[in-house]
């Protein structure tokens, strides 16, 4: 069988991520298949605002990644909940140009969670993005639906 | 607001190296406040983008593509870029996305060293010292490669003899697989709809792919897609050109004399090829003559946010007199709380509740002094919607007439039918109805936004002399539509079609006026908006 090129690549990430290991505050939690991998994300150190808490980042791939990429949401449910940040929307979608118009095909699952990682870790305060409950109200399941703006480079 | 920078800004539209066409047909200039502008076919558009081109091409001695990515990031304002290039051309080039001039990498260069690792790729050098040293950057590119080669997108491995032809890296070395590269582009282009800024697929390049090397890559359908992006990008980054906005219609308006800083005091209405009319400045699918394009994103605006609920407020509601929160009785007796104040008051009267008694269900209140003071107060509050009211129904009637259009056509031909059969007249003795008809038309478009324009006016002596030609055109524009809905008898033929032409150029003759003094009176600064312009 003639592996598809997202299959070939997720198999290749999930390799080295066996070997290599993941960075610190970053875990993989489930990667069954080729299509929905979950990983934990925790911040590190003492001067973070999400000191103590641990997200689930889930990633849906697609049959197009890497030249298309993957839906990508914070796990809402009984175990785990969306971080209060302002770029991350209650129902767990984010909004980070890496997951829109500045993606590229060389980016892999494990620097989409550093960049989220990072995106938390220069959070200065806890807050709901402006609009959030408007925005959840009538939002598609699916992230990449939604035309962002990014209008905010600070956080 | 005429600044020396401002007037150096509005003559470089005029210079961008592509105006003189013998094709286009100059529209003859009829008044003061018209603008002169060129209807030009899409072909023509392609062929200007060309000439640009071949233009810069010339002048700074490059392919045609890096010409073509240097112009599209200098907006195609040719000038700018060759300042811009003879200042610092590396500089010119980076920033645009693309190599410095004498480096070789500059063209697509299958030979170039693979990147070893997705996550460190090497970054070109933004400084000029790459161009002061193109030996370094000679030898490296010369290194020739033994090693296999792994795409970091597919993590497919291709044996260093096939690099050439499966893979390829744009000037700043960043190598991938071809058919990763055409997954890519293809859609970038048919996902996306990018055409001009289509990058490098390393993370953070900024290297433009190329038009030529785009058109290597894709199949014909997605490259003809690709070249119908560009030119919209074109139009829409040239800030002298327009896409005619009615359906179907391929057409691009150039105008150099409206630049958004003349719109205070002009409304640049031309008409295209196609037989449509549009406004030059905000693209609006007709006339909106007389208002200034601001006044009508304000007006549509309003009206959508407004009307409606406007007109259901002034029927079903009070403002509370206290704190003027809006109240709507929706059953009840007439003795009423305001939930947000807890005034007390009586719905009929709007009097204090307090002086009541146990009068319930009735009011025998209505003439005394403490309901007719809140009564004022309630009138004062509801003045400004009724003005409002006023111009938008007055507005919306004229609008809803242009709908009836083609009934009012319809039925004229049916009279001029009649006229040609009973009165003996020949088909080209009856157009003088239609051309009324026409008249008609147009003046009410013009009456449409004149209630628009009168809205945002302050009251003075220029705005009663504004609203006497209006009422003058609106009076010659009912009588004109009295006399075209009369049946034609056949012994009155003659003296109908008499006062019809007659009536149709005292109508003419109105129009020309109001928009006459209204136009020329933004030039003279004659009209004072109570919004800012």
């Amino acid at each position: 069988m003639v592996l598809s090129i997202s299959s070939r690549r997720l198999m290749k990430e999930l390799k080295e991520i066996e070997t290599k290991g993941t960075p610190p505050g970053i875990q993989l939690l489930k990667a069954d298949d080729m299509e929905t991998w979950i990983f934990l994300i925790s911040v590190l150190g003492d001067e973070t605002v999400y000191k103590g808490e641990t997200f689930a980042l889930k990633l849906k791939f697609e049959p197009g990644y890497p030249i298309d990429y993957p839906q990508v949401t914070f796990l809402s449910d009984d175990q785990y909940q969306p971080p209060l940040h302002p770029h991350v929307y209650s129902n767990g979608h984010i909004c980070a140009s890496i997951l829109g118009s500045e993606w590229s095909p060389v980016l892999t699952a494990l620097s989409i969670c550093i960049t989220i990682q990072s995106m938390l870790a220069s959070c200065k305060k806890k807050e709901r993005p402006p609009g959030n409950d408007r925005y959840v109200r009538s939002a598609p399941l699916n992230p990449k639906l939604t035309r962002w703006a990014y209008e905010d480079d600070t956080v | 607001m005429s600044s020396d920078e401002d007037a150096n800004d509005y003559f470089e539209y005029e210079d961008d190296g592509f105006e003189d066409d013998e094709m286009d047909q100059e529209a003859p200039v009829k008044k003061d406040y018209d603008v002169a502008y060129n209807v030009k076919t899409l072909s023509q558009v392609i062929d200007m983008q060309k000439k640009a081109i071949a233009n810069i091409q010339t002048v700074l001695e490059l392919d045609a593509s890096t010409a073509a990515i240097l112009l599209r990031h200098f907006g195609w304002n040719s000038e700018k870029l060759q300042e811009q290039f003879f200042n610092d051309p590396s500089k010119a080039l980076t920033d645009a996305g693309l190599s410095p001039p004498s480096s070789p990498s500059a063209h697509t260069s299958p030979l170039l060293p693979p990147t070893a690792s997705s996550s460190t790729p090497p970054r070109i050098t933004r400084s000029s010292k790459r161009v002061a040293t193109p030996a370094t950057t000679r030898s490296r590119s010369a290194v020739s490669i033994q090693t296999s080669f792994e795409c970091p997108v597919c993590c497919i491995e291709y044996p260093a003899a096939s690099l050439s032809t499966k893979t390829l890296a744009l000037g700043c070395g960043h190598r991938f697989c071809r058919d990763c590269w055409v997954e890519y582009v293809v859609g970038k282009i048919r996902t996306d709809g990018e055409s001009a800024k289509i990058q490098c697929m390393e993370n953070g390049c900024h290297r433009i792919v190329k038009g030529s090397l785009i058109d290597q890559l894709v199949d014909p359908d997605t490259s003809q897609r690709y070249r119908k992006l560009l030119n919209e990008a074109f139009v829409s980054d040239t800030a002298t050109l327009r896409w005619c906005p009615h359906p179907g219609c391929e057409n691009v308006i150039e105008c150099s004399q409206a630049p958004p800083r003349m719109l205070n005091q002009i409304v640049p209405t031309v008409t295209c090829g196609c037989g449509n009319e549009l406004c030059f400045g905000c693209g609006f699918a007709a006339s909106h003559r007389p208002v200034l394009c601001k006044l009508v994103k304000l007006w549509q605006k309003k009206c959508a946010d407004d009307s409606e609920t406007a007109n259901w407020l002034q029927a079903n509601t009070k403002e509370c007199i206290k704190c003027q929160s809006t109240i709507e009785k929706n059953g009840g007796c007439n003795h009423m709380t305001c939930k947000k104040c807890k005034w007390e008051f009586c719905w009929v009267c709007m009097g204090p509740w307090s002086e009541h008694g146990t009068a319930w269900y009735q009011c025998n209140r209505y003439d005394e002094k403490s309901g007719m003071d809140a009564r004022d107060s309630q009138a004062k509050s509801r003045a400004s919607l009724e003005r409002y009211l006023h111009y938008f129904n007055r507005w919306a009637n004229h609008e809803l007439s242009a709908k009836l259009d083609a009934d009012f056509y319809k039925n004229t031909e049916k009279k001029m039918e009649a006229m040609q059969q009973s009165g003996n007249l020949s088909w080209i003795e009856v157009q003088f109805a239609k051309q009324a008809v026409d008249t008609v038309i147009r003046a009410r478009i013009t009456l449409k936004w004149s209630y628009c324009m009168a809205f945002y006016l302050k009251r003075n002596n220029q705005t009663e002399l504004f609203e006497d030609n209006q009422r003058d055109l609106e009076r010659a524009v009912e009588n004109l539509g009295y006399l075209l809905e009369q049946n034609p008898e056949p012994d009155s033929i003659s003296k109908l079609r008499a006062d019809i032409t007659n009536q149709s150029a005292y109508v003419q003759k109105r129009h020309d006026i109001l928009m006459d003094d209204t136009l020329k009176g933004y030039l003279e600064r004659r009209w004072e908006f109570s919004v800012d312009i």
